[in-house]
């Protein structure tokens, strides 16, 4: 490590008091910023990455205690210092990018005044001068009619325009360190490319050290000088951004290494599932007459065919009352049995009102829908209710379509329950096959979803899904809400699954990095329509539109 | 929950009040230290003294007894006046909330117009209607607490309603009424617990005065309203007549108060 070093953490420990009793979350992390250079911290949630970031300015969460160490900035001991001079060296010296655009700017104040309010307050500009300034800036950050944007409220901005609004907080006062705390995990990947690039020419230009918080090691690969990999509260490994990916030292950076969907580009390969004779009679309780075994080779038949399927809402604006705005804008595809139809797009594409009306979850307005040769667009009651043992949806976020109040084993026992399959005793033991088919362990039946990872609920909601043996399993953005490794494990698991029990996929996410790994055909979407569609070799090997073209390049680790 | 408890003195007080309320109406005869029917035609209108706790009253009765054996009634009527609210209230939300469109709009604003009425009116236009008695007392205070509970009850199942989990449930293939009970009921009915904790004071007080204006139990019944009114002439003469078991509703309708609170999530 360089003696030039504008900050020096050495020994950093950090303790959260839970119920009385302190818990470390930092185990002694020491590491170096040099001038001018991009540092990432990578690391999965709960590895003390955002907790090391929050330290350095003495700003830990609640319950939160720094028991140990020195973050030496520019010679000075910052966790000596007085909190009153620390106050000048927070935001002035010191900037601070922060995870949520969403939560992070005041509702109540225009931006252009909340970047005047961090001028004024740290540089002593007048008044005028300061909202001059502030108008500059976000000019700078690459906001379009920086002086109308600057009158508006942060409701009227999108996610990605507050995230830059953010970050000319964060360098209004020429800053020499910026910290920047997952700064595009709320955000698509298109949006995210244009706001680290942001990011990264402002270092360069005012050569900025930034100290870069993220659990993707692919924006690591992309961004970063230095990279360090964090876990359990440790730094396990530290050096050259190019020498990290391309030799790692640890087993978890090799691990993350593997997981991380912008540096792989190929379709995973499924793993067998091991079910015993015994768990595979439990294990398809809810199957009915349908047999689990992969599909065959050639010859497959479409299970799903969608024609021209449009779908309007009403929106209310201003003073023009009612005006309609079309989410999907007749599109039309097939998901071949067995095999995996994705679909990618941005927010607000349309692309989960498709998959949420081909699972008639909602109404169509126009186009047809068949299912395994039969049309299901106008199902109603009972014949509809018959449809979902074979049609099964997995949500973006299995906190939400887990009801908190149930245990992990009624949550996977509803299906059947619903449908009247089995006895109790039964049911129990299906619950029991099926969590060991979605490799959770069986203990964890009786807890509620508050008490288990994100992974975990994910899992469980699988589970849920394959408990009637459905044939079409409807995926809308099923690993967004997780950190990489998991979503790596998450994706494995659907493909072994998929080869295992022949189910075919209609999937949805924003990200083509985790697409790629899963699909045999791709449907891009923009703004209700289709854009392109066709294998998943040709749309990643030779994209025909510019739009295409934007997405792949927006995945991050595509750099190197 | 329990540590959480016992670190606040205040409540520590309200729940030993509550307690003891609830065990004067389980077992009176294990407080009350005379009949509290029958008098002593020479001990009347005696001041409380070691041997009548709140003196006695122009019949010869010793009022602590009588105090402590109204127990039952008034927290009773009061118990049975939540639970006639809670269940209409609470059914009433569930379906409005849960039907929605021109059907919660209607019963919506029935439920606007019933919350519009003061609810001692309207408890005292379904005593007149069905009769004097502890159970009309309890029904007409109940229907006046129904309208809040609709409310409360339908606010929280429009939001579960959109909660992700019950759209899941419904694209697993479970039927409506599962739904209603499996899901939306059970995670709806916290902040319902919550108000009905509350109402219970509410009740108590109610009920004491339809009873202190003649509507509940017939004399010579002890009831904590009744106490009060009988206790009105006397007031120059006999204050504790009126005063005593004034005290008593009050100090329980704050200790349940206190204790609702905590149940509400209040700190």
């Amino acid at each position: 490590m360089t003696t030039d070093a504008l900050l020096q953490v050495r020994g950093l420990e950090v303790a959260y008091l839970d119920r009385g009793v302190a818990r470390p979350a930092l185990h002694g992390v020491d590491f170096d910023v040099p001038r001018g250079a991009v540092v990432a911290i990578v690391g999965e949630s709960g590895s003390g990455k955002s907790t090391t970031a929050q330290a350095l300015v003495r700003q830990v969460a609640e319950g939160g205690k720094i028991t140990g160490g020195s973050v030496v900035f520019d010679g000075r001991d910052l966790l000596q210092l007085p909190e009153r001079s620390l106050r000048q060296v927070r935001g002035a010296r010191i900037g601070f990018v922060p995870q949520d655009p969403g939560s992070s700017l005041n509702p109540l104040m225009k931006v252009g005044e909340q970047i005047a309010e961090a001028l004024r307050l740290h540089t002593g500009l007048s008044r005028r001068d300061a909202a001059s300034r502030a108008v500059e800036i976000l000019d700078e950050v690459g906001i379009s009619d920086a002086g109308v944007r600057a009158e508006q409220y942060p409701h009227e901005l999108s996610g990605g325009m507050r995230q830059r609004v953010l970050i000319g907080i964060a360098w209004s006062c020429g800053p020499e360190l910026v910290i920047a705390d997952e700064p595009t995990s709320a955000l698509d990947v298109t949006v995210q490319r244009h706001v680290l690039d942001r990011i990264e020419s402002l270092a360069r230009n005012r050569g900025t050290s930034v100290l870069l918080v993220t659990h993707d090691l692919a924006v690591a690969a992309d961004r970063a000088d230095l990279i360090l990999v964090m876990q359990h509260g440790r730094v396990v490994e530290h050096g050259r951004a190019s020498e990290v990916l391309a030799n790692p030292q640890h087993e978890y950076t090799r691990s993350l290494v593997e997981s991380a969907p912008g540096l792989h580009s190929e379709r995973m390969t499924p793993h067998p599932i091991e079910v015993g004779e015994d768990e595979s009679r439990a294990l398809t309780l809810g199957f009915g007459d349908r047999r689990l075994a992969p599909v065959a080779g050639a010859a497959r038949d479409d299970i799903l065919v969608v024609e021209n399927l449009t779908k309007t809402f009403s929106v209310r604006g201003g003073l023009e009352g009612k005006n309609t705005f079309t989410a999907v804008d007749a599109v039309s595809f097939r998901v071949e049995r067995g095999t995996t139809f994705s679909i990618v797009g941005e927010s607000g594409s349309g692309k989960t009102t498709t998959a949420r009306m081909a699972a008639r979850i909602v109404e169509s307005d126009s186009g047809s829908i068949r299912f395994d040769g039969t049309d299901i667009t106008s199902l109603r009651g009972d014949a509809l209710r018959q449809l979902r043992r074979r049609i099964q949806v997995v949500y973006q976020n299995p906190f939400g379509s887990l009801d908190p109040m149930m245990t992990v084993e009624k949550i996977v026992a509803e299906p059947l329950a619903a449908f009247r399959i089995g006895s109790r005793a039964e049911r129990r033991d299906a619950v029991h096959a099926l969590l060991d088919a979605v490799r959770l362990k069986p203990e964890l039946a009786s807890r509620r979803p508050a008490q288990l990872s994100g992974g975990q609920r994910q899992r469980v909601a699988i589970a849920r899904a394959l408990t009637l043996g459905p044939e079409l399993l409807v995926l809308d953005e099923p690993v967004s809400a997780l950190d990489v490794s998991v979503q790596e494990q998450i994706l494995q698991l659907l493909v072994d699954l998929q080869h295992e029990f022949g189910l075919s996929y209609l999937f949805i996410s924003h990200d083509l990095g985790v697409i790629r790994q899963i699909s045999d055909s791709i449907a891009v979407m923009r703004t209700g329509r289709i854009v392109e569609q066709g294998s998943a070799a040709s749309i990643i090997g030779s994209p025909a539109d510019d739009y295409t073209r934007e997405l792949l390049e927006a995945i991050p680790g595509a750099r190197r | 929950m329990i540590r959480r408890v016992l670190s606040r003195p205040g409540m520590i007080v309200a729940a030993l009040i509550v307690f003891v309320a609830v065990a004067l109406m389980l077992a009176p005869n294990l407080f009350a230290t005379y009949d509290p029917l029958t008098g002593e035609a020479g001990d009347r209108l005696l001041p409380p003294s070691p041997e009548h706790w709140f003196g006695t009253d122009h019949l010869g009765r010793d009022l602590y007894s009588r105090v402590v054996h109204g127990a039952f009634l008034s927290l009773a009527t009061a118990g049975l006046a939540v639970l006639v609210g809670v269940v209409i209230g609470a059914l009433v939300g569930l379906l409005s909330g849960f039907i929605g469109g021109a059907v919660d709009f209607v019963t919506m604003r029935v439920v606007d117009v019933v919350i519009a009425v003061p609810s001692v009116l309207l408890s005292l236009i379904v005593v007149a209607g069905l009769g004097f008695g502890p159970v009309s007392v309890a029904i007409g205070v109940g229907l006046g607490a129904a309208g809040s509970f609709a409310r409360v009850t339908r606010s929280q199942v429009v939001r579960v309603r959109n909660a992700e989990y019950v759209e899941a449930a419904r694209t697993l293939g479970v039927r409506w009424p599962a739904i209603l009970t499996r899901h939306v009921f059970p995670n709806s009915a916290r902040p319902v617990i919550a108000l009905a904790a509350l109402e219970i004071g509410t009740a108590v007080l109610a009920v004491s005065a339809l009873s202190f204006l003649g509507f509940g139990a017939p004399p010579p019944a002890p009831e904590w309203g009744a106490l009060v009114s009988a206790g009105r002439d006397y007031l120059a003469t006999a204050w504790w007549l009126s005063v005593l078991p004034g005290a008593v509703i009050l100090i329980v309708v704050l200790a349940v108060n206190r204790l609702a609170r905590a149940i509400g999530g209040e700190k």
